[in-house]
């Protein structure tokens, strides 16, 4: 296998014509020990490439490096391994090896990758973890990049259901990028779960590997959900691979005054699949539910039960935060009373305040 | 008699030190030495009174001249000794009899052609003297106003030199306290500042103002740029309750020291505003130099230090505030001393929720969480615990920018400031605490006393928002002010929610 990982190493050779190279060689150490002149009759590679592999066969060091990282608990899953995910072979350029701590996503499951724009508002991070709650429930994997916004509300909204789920870094699998994302790192892999890469241990998280990593997001997956995109979010790379990829791909609408929402709506206008409920997706794909959510789920108070301006200043808010003379102009009550409801309001759990003055409904 | 004395004062921090002027003229080589710890500018006052004395048509002989100033251990600064100096001069040489210096403070600058000017700290001075059983004092006559704020004390202001003589030659004058002008506290009309009706819509920021000044407590105006923080905060100034004679004199003596009185209206009859920009150094901010000197934060005692911008200041200036915030006075230490200044101001601030202003406005903000976190957290925990309200001031709409409704004027707000600023006198009537703000944790149980319901909202708003021991008794604080504003003896659910409404932004922000 360290013979693998030198091969993975290589660099300068294409994806396509390494696999050709073991497929010749039968074995990656026969490519390591191969002599020059045989090097010289492979027709498929050129001068450059050769260079690169000789190159690479000076390169000593690799088995100790290999080494370090089993220890450290991290697998190195290439090609021509049988772990390899069935789902990424079938993709155009898929990588060479992928390394991996934790699990890899089941095949027998559905894994749904759930993307979404880094700034997001509550709006999408709500649905990110209704969503993800609720297919995790169903024994659904779910995978996503862990990034800031909705990436890690997705993560989140499966560890809530206790599901596994899985993400795909654009640094190396022992660098836990965004560094506040440290407690979701860890307990991803508690909760049996996986951290994966295509990059090497200790590779720092590049801006040019995050596009790449894209792919293998849905590639791993069945279908992808974009929970909240811009005109150009970097979510819409990922949903032209999964196309590409033949994956199915829905998005959540949202207002058509939320620039945040532009992306997604378009995408439903150029036929996604239009993400209404969790139910209704579940319903789709013919799921049920195999974990029961753990953690009790917080029981929201019937609207009845309140007051009537209070019912009144409730009605005014929603998922997109409003300030509070927003509230005031909207309720046309007195400044001090809107502010007494809302505080009342949020002592019963139905709102909360998510910066100075400005509110939303939780739950 | 080659020798006399007369008596003089300088200004250390705000403190009075009583200096006598030596001066010894007899015969020998023609030298003018200064003795007695002296800074360079007051050196210089060789030549200047020699010169002034020259020119104002006396005789100066070629004589041995020696002046001492005493105390000896004391810095001696300014150029306040100028006109003693040539005073002791002419009284050594005979101009003037010994006797009648005696009794008088003598304090000026000279010119070259034997002006007075003007110079800082009479006020202070005057006062110090009076107490010490001196009832005269010359003084320049730009000053003479100023120090006839003291009741009791006969000051003549001296337009030059040849004035002061004349006057001690004669000792025409009036008698002690015939001009004192204590007793005209006419007002002035203010200083035009913002008017709050100038200021459309913002009914939380105004709100939240109102009640900060009646009540004396910090206030944190959170927004993006261009909500009008600023323009509030200037219509503070406005409707601060004027202050009583004895906080005028108060807050004059600091400007006194510092130089900054109207000659023509010497006492300050309207609490102080002062801006200070977010470059401000700590010695700016505190005081500083070698002998301290008073800074903003004394210089807005008795009224406003408006920070803007406060996530752009330095850390460590801002921590150097939380002494004075919680003690009312900044200690300043030094190897010969220690200097205490007042510093009982009512702090507003005003910042953007991140570094481009916009958040939590996901469609406008481009800031990522990790920024914002970093920018809020520029501001410490134990300097957010000391402010008491916090309140959001959104952009402005086109409609309240238009509407024809009229706002409320700044002359209304400070009727009603005044009004719970009169309950609260009456309440801490025979304590030291003067306004709400000041109550600490032990008077809260004894003023803020809450009935049954009052307590389980409280219980409740402690667990779900997370309350601290600290952020409760601000809530109790601020409720205390706005029970005193409807003019309710007990604070009630209302008051309490309100102020829970204006509380400090929760932890989850304050990285």
């Amino acid at each position: 296998m360290k013979y693998e990982y030198w091969m993975a190493r290589i660099q300068g050779v294409p994806v396509y014509k390494k696999i050709r190279l073991r497929e010749c060689m039968k074995s990656a150490e026969a490519i390591y020990y191969i002599e020059e002149i045989q090097l010289q009759k492979i027709r498929f590679l050129n001068e450059n490439e050769r260079n690169k592999i000789m190159q690479a066969q000076k390169n000593i060091g690799f088995s100790v490096e290999y080494e370090k990282m089993l220890e450290k608990s991290i697998r190195f899953v290439p090609y021509f391994s049988d772990e390899y995910p069935k789902q990424l072979r079938e993709i155009p350029d898929f990588p060479y090896a992928i390394y991996v701590k934790g699990r890899l996503p089941g095949e027998e499951q559905k894994n749904v990758a759930l993307i979404g724009a880094r700034r997001c508002t509550p709006y999408g991070e709500k649905y990110a973890i209704d969503f993800a709650r609720a297919l995790a429930e169903c024994g659904v994997g779910i995978i996503s990049g862990m990034a800031r916004g909705i990436d890690g509300m997705g993560h989140r909204g499966a560890l809530l259901a206790g599901g596994q789920t899985y993400a795909v870094l654009g640094s190396g699998v022992d660098v836990c990028y965004p560094r506040e994302h440290s407690g979701l790192y860890t307990d991803i892999l508690e909760q049996g779960g996986g951290i994966l890469s295509e990059q090497p241990p200790g590779t720092a998280p590049l801006p040019k590997n995050f596009p790449a990593r894209n792919r293998i997001i849905s590639g791993l997956s069945d279908a992808v959900l974009v929970l909240e995109a811009g005109e150009k979010s970097g979510s819409l790379i990922t949903v032209d691979m999964a196309l590409e990829q033949g994956r199915d791909v829905y998005a959540l609408p949202g207002p058509v005054n939320s620039t945040l929402s532009y992306g997604c709506n378009r995408l439903i206008r150029q036929g996604a699949g239009l993400l209404l409920s969790p139910d209704s997706l579940i319903e789709e794909w013919n799921l049920k539910k195999t974990r029961n959510f753990c953690g009790s789920k917080k029981e929201i108070k019937n609207e009845k039960t309140l007051e009537s301006t209070e019912k009144l200043v409730y009605s005014c808010l929603g998922l997109y935060p409003k300030d509070l003379n927003q509230l005031v102009r909207e309720t046309k009550l007195d400044i001090k009373d809107v502010l007494e409801k809302l505080i009342s309001l949020e002592l019963q759990g139905l709102i909360c305040e998510i910066s100075k003055n400005h509110y939303i409904i939780s739950g | 008699m080659s020798f006399s004395t007369i008596l003089s004062a300088a200004i250390a921090g705000l403190r009075v030190e009583f200096v006598r002027v030596e001066a010894d003229v007899s015969n020998g080589l023609p030298v003018f030495h200064m003795v007695g710890y002296l800074s360079s500018e007051v050196k210089e006052a060789g030549e200047r009174v020699r010169t002034a004395i020259k020119n104002s048509g006396f005789d100066y002989p070629a004589k041995r001249t020696v002046i001492n100033l005493s105390p000896a251990t004391l810095r001696k600064k300014g150029a306040s000794f100028d006109l003693p100096i040539a005073v002791s001069i002419l009284a050594s040489l005979g101009q003037i009899s010994p006797e009648k210096i005696e009794k008088c403070l003598i304090i000026g600058e000279l010119s070259l052609d034997g002006q007075v000017r003007k110079v800082p700290g009479i006020l202070p001075i005057a006062m110090e003297a009076l107490e010490n059983g001196i009832t005269c004092c010359i003084v320049p006559k730009e000053n003479e106003r100023e120090g006839r704020l003291v009741k009791g004390m006969a000051v003549i202001g001296v337009e030059n030199l040849c004035d002061a003589v004349e006057f001690l030659q004669e000792m025409k004058g009036e008698k002690a306290g015939e001009k004192s002008e204590t007793g005209t506290m006419e007002d002035h009309a203010d200083d035009v500042i913002s008017d709050f009706s100038e200021i459309k819509g913002q009914e939380n920021v105004k709100r939240a103002a109102e009640i900060a000044v009646a009540g004396g407590h910090n206030l944190l105006m959170i927004g993006p740029p261009g909500s009008g923080k600023s323009m509030t905060a200037k219509c503070i100034a406005g409707i601060l309750p004027p202050p009583d004679i004895r906080e005028s004199i108060e807050i004059t003596k600091i400007y006194s020291v510092m130089g900054l009185l109207n000659e023509d209206r010497p006492l300050i009859r309207t609490r102080p505003f002062r801006e200070v920009h977010h470059t401000a150094t700590r010695a700016a901010l505190i005081g500083g130099g070698g002998i301290p000197q008073p800074g903003e934060i004394s210089l807005a005692h008795g009224g406003v230090l408006f920070l803007d911008e406060l996530s752009e200041f330095r850390k460590s200036v801002l921590e150097v505030l939380r002494q004075p915030l919680e003690e009312q006075k900044i200690q300043i230490s030094r190897t010969h001393g220690n200097y205490a200044f007042p510093a009982g101001f009512m702090l507003v601030a005003a910042m953007n929720p991140c570094p481009c202003g916009y958040y939590p406005d996901m469609e406008k903000c481009t800031c990522t969480p990790v920024q914002i976190q970093n920018y809020l957290s520029r501001i410490s925990h134990p300097f957010l615990d000391r402010i008491d309200l916090c309140v959001e001031a959104s952009r402005i709409r086109y409609d309240d920018l238009m509407g024809e409704h009229d706002a409320e004027s700044s002359a209304v707000i400070r009727e009603r400031v005044c009004r719970a600023r009169e309950i609260q006198n009456e309440r801490y009537k025979g304590t030291d605490i003067l306004i709400n703000a000041r109550l600490k944790a032990e008077d809260l149980k004894h003023y803020c006393v809450l009935g049954k319901r009052e307590n389980n909202l409280m219980e409740r708003a402690f667990t779900v928002m997370g309350l601290t021991a600290r952020g409760y008794h601000r809530i109790l604080r601020t409720a205390r002010t706005i029970a005193d504003m409807d003019g309710e003896t007990n604070i009630r659910e209302k008051h309490l929610r309100e102020a829970l409404g204006y509380r400090m932004v929760d932890r989850k922000y304050w990285g």
